[in-house]
């Protein structure tokens, strides 16, 4: 690890004139990502701003129903918040779904957001990687690419993005809520994160000094009939080859709503549009579910080794919308 | 870059000068000789270094020490009431829950850390229904244990010693 100073900020917005005055300086937050790549020599800030100690670490609900969750809320205590349990159950589940409990204990919203691709050679340092070394070239896209993307890469990068939550953030539209050196300002998640083209080195729309200070869940009617489904290579502590996030609405056999994302299949939690579009208004039957699946999938593109995510996507997210129909029924 | 720095580690207050690049696993063994949390894989992946900070199970190798500053630590071997083990370390010892017993220090802060959660009502990702109390079932022991390894593979004894020290009322 190189050697770094760190300071403890004491207000977000000192904290963000710090860094974004500092070339090289990062923010920390729960660390489970960021000081591991420091250790990998991934990331080599020379000067570290915590910024857990801010008072960011609230979830608070508005009267007209919106859910403002802190930056600094960690991922154990979100997805235990009764509020979230109750109203956005998919954002529980995928958050229970990620990591183990020690390191949900640690990890933060505003990081978990931030997280990168665990791509086996962007953390290889011996390696070629563009999303590490901008212009050394993608060992995936010839290499063991099991894992890596099937929908939005291109030739530069095929890596995926990791996070749970930010799979269910995005079914349910979520904001998130940026000071930057110029003041705040609210990105929509579906704008938040990248398709790598050719930037890779880009994982989301932030600027050098850009802080999270919290995520926005809109008072959303279908989130409260949603779930998340995660397909790994062991029962639990695994990162996922396919996971979904719905929210399903039916009435009198009809969808009324729907939102759906998918992670493990992209560069970022992959908002399905057309498989939303298919469905809204649709009959909610099994061949309805199908045919959206189809529809969202027709343009996957397979690398060498990860041909079977195709189906296995497309399984999945019937198999979802089908089990939450069956509950919204009943 | 030095940083000067107070921990209490079971109990014990103690201050030390660390590199802002010492992580609290190795401040706590390097430096302070508390080698109950153990070094693993030291990526956040195996669990053996879990302690109890300020209550709450964390791996410890992901940590910086100055940004713990002033936190209070618990590791398995502050657990003990004089020659009175915690009732977790008791059902490890009579379970045979290790083998080699790397891991275990870890794994039975994990399981502390654990029940507490359990207590407080917080779902696993096999709790079916998000919003009822938890009932601690072999199946949610093995999902909220995930997060430590055992390469001797003594999970079985692992989920039944955890089995009895709940029935024995274990929380903390």
């Amino acid at each position: 690890m190189t050697p770094f100073d760190y300071e403890r900020a004491t207000d977000a917005s000192s904290a963000v004139t710090r860094v974004a005055s500092h070339p090289n300086a990062a923010f920390l937050g729960g660390g489970t990502n960021l000081v591991d790549h420091m250790r990998l020599g991934v990331a080599h800030p020379d000067l570290l701003v915590d910024v857990t100690r801010l008072p960011l670490a609230s979830i608070d609900v508005s009267s007209d129903g919106l859910v403002r969750i802190g930056a600094g809320v960690r991922n154990s205590d979100l997805a235990a918040n009764r509020v979230i349990r109750e109203r956005y159950p998919v954002l529980s589940q995928a958050l229970l779904a990620g990591a183990s409990g020690q390191l949900r204990n640690l990890a933060t919203t505003g990081g978990n957001l931030l997280q990168r691709t665990r791509c086996a050679y962007f953390q290889d340092t011996t390696v070629p990687c563009n999303k590490r070394s901008p212009g050394t070239g993608c060992s995936a896209l010839d290499g063991h690419n099991r894992d890596h993307a099937i929908l939005g890469a291109s030739q530069q990068c095929v890596a995926v993005n990791p996070s749970d939550m930010a799979v269910a953030l995005t079914a349910l539209d979520a904001t998130i809520v940026v000071l930057g050196p110029q003041g705040e300002r609210r990105i929509p998640i579906a704008d938040f994160h990248r398709l790598p083209g050719d930037a890779p080195e880009r994982d989301t729309v932030l600027r050098h000094g850009d802080l999270i200070i919290a995520v926005e869940l809109p008072a959303l009617r279908v989130a409260a009939h949603s779930a998340y489904y995660k397909v790994r290579d062991r029962a639990s502590y695994a990162f996922a080859l396919i996971s979904v996030a719905v929210a399903l609405q039916v009435a009198d056999g009809r969808v009324e709503d729907v939102r759906i994302a998918l992670g493990g299949v992209a560069h970022k939690p992959w908002r399905a549009l057309r498989a939303e579009a298919s469905l809204r208004g649709a009959a909610a039957t099994d061949e309805s579910f199908g045919r959206a699946a189809e529809a969202e999938l027709a343009d996957a593109k397979p690398l060498k080794h990860n041909a079977f995510k195709i189906p296995l996507a497309r399984n999945t997210l019937r198999m979802m919308l089908r089990n939450l129909a069956a509950g919204a029924r009943s | 870059m030095k940083a000067s720095i107070t921990l209490r580690v079971d109990g014990e207050q103690r201050s030390l000068a660390v590199d802002t690049r010492t992580t609290l696993l190795d401040a706590m063994r390097e430096h302070l000789g508390v080698t109950a949390a153990k070094k693993g894989c030291d990526h956040g992946q195996c669990g053996a270094c879990t302690v109890l900070l300020d209550g709450r199970r964390v791996t410890t190798c992901l940590s910086l020490a100055v940004a713990c500053d002033g936190a209070s630590i618990v590791t398995a071997q502050g657990l003990a009431r004089g020659d009175t083990l915690h009732v977790v370390q008791q059902a490890f010892l009579e379970h045979d829950a290790l083998q080699c017993g790397y891991c275990t220090p870890g794994q039975i802060c994990s399981a502390i850390g654990m029940l507490e959660e359990a207590k407080a009502g917080h779902p696993s990702f096999v709790t079916r229904g998000l919003t009822a109390a938890p009932d601690l079932t072999d199946e949610e022991i093995r999902e909220r244990m995930s997060g430590n390894l055992c390469r001797c593979g003594a999970y079985v004894n692992i989920v039944a010693a955890i089995r009895q020290a709940i029935s024995k009322g274990a929380t903390s």
